[in-house]
């Protein structure tokens, strides 16, 4: 499903540039799920960014089910997302002018992959039924993060990319988030890459793999 | 497809929950809009009635036979032309009052439809054999257009009466008549104006005019070939209103793009975290710059239609005014219903979309060149804010070179506006630069922390305030200084007034044949201290209207006639023995010409070369106007009649002197005219001249304290991150709210002392610039404080009126919103 190998990307600052991956590698199969680990600066994000099409490598390749992101240009890898990728972030990052539901809907929407009973489930085993009307500010943090696991779910993706998902999130509703996203999963043929800083909320997931200093240093399975 | 019309429907859902910043986008393209198309419709229109005027007899400006002082001449030189063989027909031109309508002049011409050269278009119309029966047999026909029908309350069929009592042939509408204007027989028009057997003009056929004979001997000296309008080309004469007009509709356009570029800056910094996640979902960079262009020209469409729409209605408000300046100042008759073309709507359209992509333009720019992942970043967005404002800095300061250059080097009006404009943008875009300088420097000289932070959060809300301050910059310089050239013009002319006013009486002869005797009597007459006859020839210089007076030598005109600048010794004996002449200060620069210069002038008998001894000031006169000794005059133009006489007497005496005088003569009302009826007049020209620039003005500050109003509002959310930790710290709110207003103030009294210095600098410009290139007088500067004062005070009070709201919700903000402030914190 996703192949990462020997990836490279540096960022310039104002004291020169500052290498952030430095030849990762990685690889993840299909309705496999892999928690991204490592100490801040150690290029989990940047990876996740990179697999996600929001940045381009310096050097190596990145391929998902067959095509090589590094070759893509700007409008191909904005189809890209739109169309294989669901993204959650750990600020949520719903879109506040609108309510629940047309969250929900808009990246499904916009791929033109709108199915309303898929909809309609999500919105049963994510428990949002009576808060579709509402708009993000007036949710808990729990309940935002629920619409966005649902929002990047919506399109059906091949690859759920997940960003810290439960860092803004106390102890129970990180336990009660993590399942929902795990339930849903097992039902679909969508990967999960996860980032997250928690050991135990990575010893939950399928693998683990661990970055150092932007490369790959070590991997594990549950 | 999709892409796009989700893109647009997440872009839009953000105004429906920020109503302000919407209401914001779409006062400024509504207030921008409207100021300019309502000017630019009062524009057409007077543009519209100047063609319609000088086309009104076969399409276009014909040729025409008139006498050289401008005088009417009898009609059997008319009769005797014809015998010539020349084809011309017969016009009379005059003015008349309506019985009961006594502040309506109107201009009355008489035609003579038979003798009309063939195929000639009347108002744009054909006449056929009916038409030219119904125009001469009793009871007539009087053609007006029904506009000014419909201003006069008279109607179709209807006879009005003459002030004299003499009913005018029936009235019928015709659409491309000229306003203001009648059109009938010349024989009702002779009986109507008094002139019987006298007429103003000759026409000649267009064929004919261009292989013109020469005129028959008896006749040279006498008539002159002129191109009808040319002595009195509204177009050209009016251009410098205009352009005036123009100018200040610019500057109000300015002023509310202001508004559109702070409201489409802020909204997009707002929408940071949408931009990113509609980018995270898959929209392309193009895409989403493709949406928002959308949506900022759906928001153009909506304020640029609400903006024109207004617009007719504020043309519609001043056009009176405007209407009343240009007959006072120049004799144009302007309609005074608006009458505007679609394509004036259209393009009312296209300058609101034109504005709005102009002023949304470097937002857009923002945000498509900031990186993806940066989008959501306040810190890069900052960054580029203030790199920004360095380039805003160098652009001041090469708008300043240029303004210099303009200064020292232009010499057109034009170059005059690119002065004014580059001084007004330098000023703008130095402002957050130099409130910044201030406000760092006052925060090195503050000693308490409470100061200090007071100071610092201040130079914090610069970047979202500074777009308003510059509003409220520009507004208040442009009243600085257009009040200030104002009042200086007022005082300047009411002083002008009262000297060159000084005689008493002025009555014109009804015609050429009564001058001499009017002279002889009005000489007898014991009443009068003295009699100053004027004879009058109009000319063309370098292409310009000017008219030349013949006045005779009289201690009157040493005392009572200011001269600018004089050939040393005594000028006015020099007028009076040699071959000299005094003239206009608009018309010595627009010859170029300073005293000791030699001017050549057109006489019957070849160039007439006289020495320049004296140029004195003539406020309000679009025409050139030039002095010679009264003999000298006629040994050029043999034939001149006096057409004026000035009449220096008590003024308790003028009544019974008029009893006798009209005993004696038969003269017009109209034709006599007294010291204070004229300085009453002029002074009512002089003061709804300046209405419409008033008006304009007011509304500029207006526009400016909206701008101002509308950032506050904006930026009243997002300053409770700012006001939290001090409230958590133990300042009350009410505290907070008056730390928040004296913030406002500092800056808003910051920016209005700077407006003093500009709005003086532009008032020069008005004075030694603008009014020396498009009318041709310069003005002193003059400085007044009581109205500087009460104009820093209104500008105070609408910064208090637009800082009350925000600052009020601020009041009413709970604890529970300051402490969620926190809670979002992470």
């Amino acid at each position: 499903m996703l192949q990462v190998q020997g990836v490279f990307k540096s960022y310039a600052t104002a004291q020169g540039p500052l290498a952030v991956l430095r030849g990762a590698d990685l690889q993840l199969g299909q309705n496999e799920s892999l928690a991204l680990m490592g100490e801040s600066g150690s290029g989990k994000s940047t990876l996740l960014h990179l697999v996600a099409g929001l940045d381009q490598v310096d050097k190596g390749s990145i391929e998902i089910a067959g095509q090589r992101l590094d070759q893509m240009n700007e409008a191909q890898l904005a189809n890209w997302r739109r169309t294989e990728i669901g993204l959650v972030f750990q600020q949520f990052n719903l879109i506040g002018s609108l309510k629940v539901e047309d969250n929900l809907a808009f990246q499904a929407r916009l791929a033109g992959r709108y199915l309303p009973e898929w909809q309609a489930e999500l919105v049963e085993r994510l428990g949002l039924s009576a808060l579709l009307k509402r708009y993000p500010e007036q949710l808990s943090g729990g309940q935002q993060q629920r619409v966005a696991i649902g929002r990047a779910l919506a399109s059906r993706p091949g690859l759920l990319l997940a960003d810290e998902p439960t860092g803004n999130l106390d102890e129970n509703t990180s336990d009660e988030v993590l399942q929902l996203l795990l339930d849903l999963l097992a039902d679909s043929p969508t990967s999960l890459l996860m980032v997250t800083h928690s050991p135990r909320v990575a010893a939950r997931l399928d693998r683990q793999a661990v970055l150092h200093l932007g490369r790959l240093a070590a991997e594990g399975d549950r | 497809m999709p892409v796009l019309f989700w893109t647009l429907k997440a872009l839009l859902s953000h105004w429906r929950r920020h109503p302000v910043q919407f209401f914001s986008v779409l006062t400024g393209l509504w207030l921008a809009t409207s100021l300019l198309t309502g000017v630019q419709a009062l524009n057409s229109q007077a543009r519209e009635s100047y063609a319609k005027a000088s086309q009104l007899i076969g399409g276009e400006p014909q040729k025409v036979l008139v006498a050289p002082n401008g005088a009417n001449y009898s009609q059997a030189l008319f009769v005797s032309l014809r015998r010539a063989g020349w084809p011309v027909s017969p016009a009379l031109r005059g003015r008349i009052t309506l019985k009961n309508l006594p502040e309506q002049r109107l201009t009355l011409l008489g035609i003579e439809p038979v003798s009309l050269p063939s195929n000639t278009a009347l108002a744009g119309q054909s006449l056929d054999t009916a038409q030219i029966v119904d125009f001469f047999t009793p009871p007539g026909s009087t053609w007006i257009s029904p506009q000014t029908m419909q201003a006069l309350g008279l109607h179709e069929g209807e006879q009005p009466l003459s002030e004299s009592g003499q009913a005018l042939p029936q009235l019928h509408a015709q659409a491309d008549m000229a306003p203001g204007l009648l059109l009938m027989d010349i024989g009702f028009a002779q009986q109507l104006l008094n002139q019987s057997g006298q007429i103003s003009r000759m026409i000649l056929p267009a064929d004919f005019a261009e292989n013109t004979p020469a005129l028959p001997d008896d006749l040279k000296g006498e008539l002159v070939i002129r191109k009808s309008g040319e002595d009195n080309d509204l177009g050209r004469l009016t251009e410098s209103f205009h352009l005036n007009l123009d100018a200040l509709g610019f500057l109000s356009f300015v002023v509310g793009l202001f508004i559109v570029h702070a409201a489409i800056g802020l909204a997009l910094e707002q929408r940071r975290g949408l931009l990113r996640n509609l980018r995270a979902c898959g929209v392309s960079a193009r895409g989403l710059i493709g949406s928002l262009i959308i949506e900022l020209g759906v928001l153009a469409l909506l304020g640029g239609i609400a903006g024109v729409i207004s617009g007719y209605w504020l043309a519609s408000v001043l056009l009176p005014d405007v209407a009343a300046s240009l007959r006072g100042l120049y004799g144009a008759e302007v309609a005074g219903h608006l009458n505007l073309s679609i394509w004036w709507w259209l393009s009312g359209l296209g300058v609101a979309l034109f504005g709005a992509f102009l002023a949304g333009a470097s937002s857009l720019l923002r945000a498509a060149r900031l990186p993806l992942l940066a989008l959501a970043n306040a810190q890069a967005w900052h960054e580029t804010h203030a790199r920004w404002l360095k380039r805003q800095g160098w652009i001041a300061g090469i708008s300043a070179l240029i303004a210099l250059l303009a200064a020292l080097f232009g010499n057109s009006l034009a170059l005059g506006f690119v002065l004014m404009a580059s001084l007004l943008l330098s000023a703008a875009l130095g402002l957050p630069v130099l409130l910044n300088a201030l406000l760092n420097a006052l925060l090195g000289k503050s000693r308490s922390v409470l100061g200090q932070w007071f100071l610092a959060d201040c130079r914090q809300q610069l970047p979202a305030l500074s777009l308003a301050l510059m509003a409220l910059l520009l507004a208040m310089a442009a009243n600085i200084g257009a009040g200030s050239m104002t009042s200086g013009f007022r005082q300047t002319f009411s002083h002008w007034l009262e000297q060159r006013l000084s005689a008493e009486l002025y009555i014109n002869p009804q015609n050429s044949a009564q001058a001499a005797p009017l002279q002889k009597w009005l000489s007898e007459q014991p009443l009068t201290s003295a009699v100053l006859p004027n004879w009058q020839v109009s000319l063309q210089l370098h292409g310009w209207p000017a008219e030349l007076y013949g006045v005779i030598d009289s201690p009157h005109y040493r005392q009572h006639w200011p001269l600018l600048d004089s050939a040393s010794g005594d000028p006015w004996g020099q007028l009076a023995k040699d071959d000299t002449l005094m003239l206009s200060e608009q018309l010595a620069r627009r010859l170029k010409v300073a005293v000791g210069d030699e001017v050549k002038l057109p006489a019957p008998d070849g160039d007439w070369q006289l020495r320049v001894v004296g140029i004195y000031a003539d406020y309000g006169n679009p025409k050139g106007h030039m002095l010679v000794n009264a003999e000298h005059l006629l040994e050029h133009w043999p034939q001149l009649t006096p057409n004026r006489f000035n009449l220096r007497i008590d003024p308790h005496a003028i009544p019974q002197l008029l009893r006798v005088l009209h005993n004696k003569f038969t003269i017009d009302d109209n034709r006599i005219v007294d010291q204070i009826q004229l300085k009453a007049w002029s002074r009512q020209v002089f003061e709804r001249t300046f209405a419409v620039t008033a008006a304009l003005n007011s509304l500029t500050l207006m526009v400016a304290g909206v701008a101002l109003f509308i950032s506050l509002l904006t930026q009243s959310q997002s300053r409770l991150g700012q006001l939290a930790p001090l409230w958590a710290l133990g300042v009350t709110r009410r505290q907070l709210m008056l730390l928040n207003l004296a913030q406002t103030w500092l800056l808003a009294v910051l920016t209005l002392v700077l407006a003093i210095p500009l709005g003086l600098l532009l008032a020069w410009c008005l004075d030694a610039v603008i009014n020396v290139q498009a009318f041709g007088w310069r003005l002193p500067l003059q400085v007044f404080p009581a109205q500087l004062l009460s104009l820093m005070l209104l500008a105070i009070l609408a910064t208090l009126l637009a800082s009350a709201w925000p600052l009020y919700r601020l009041y009413r903000t709970r604890p529970a919103d300051l402490l969620r402030t926190f809670a979002n914190e992470s």
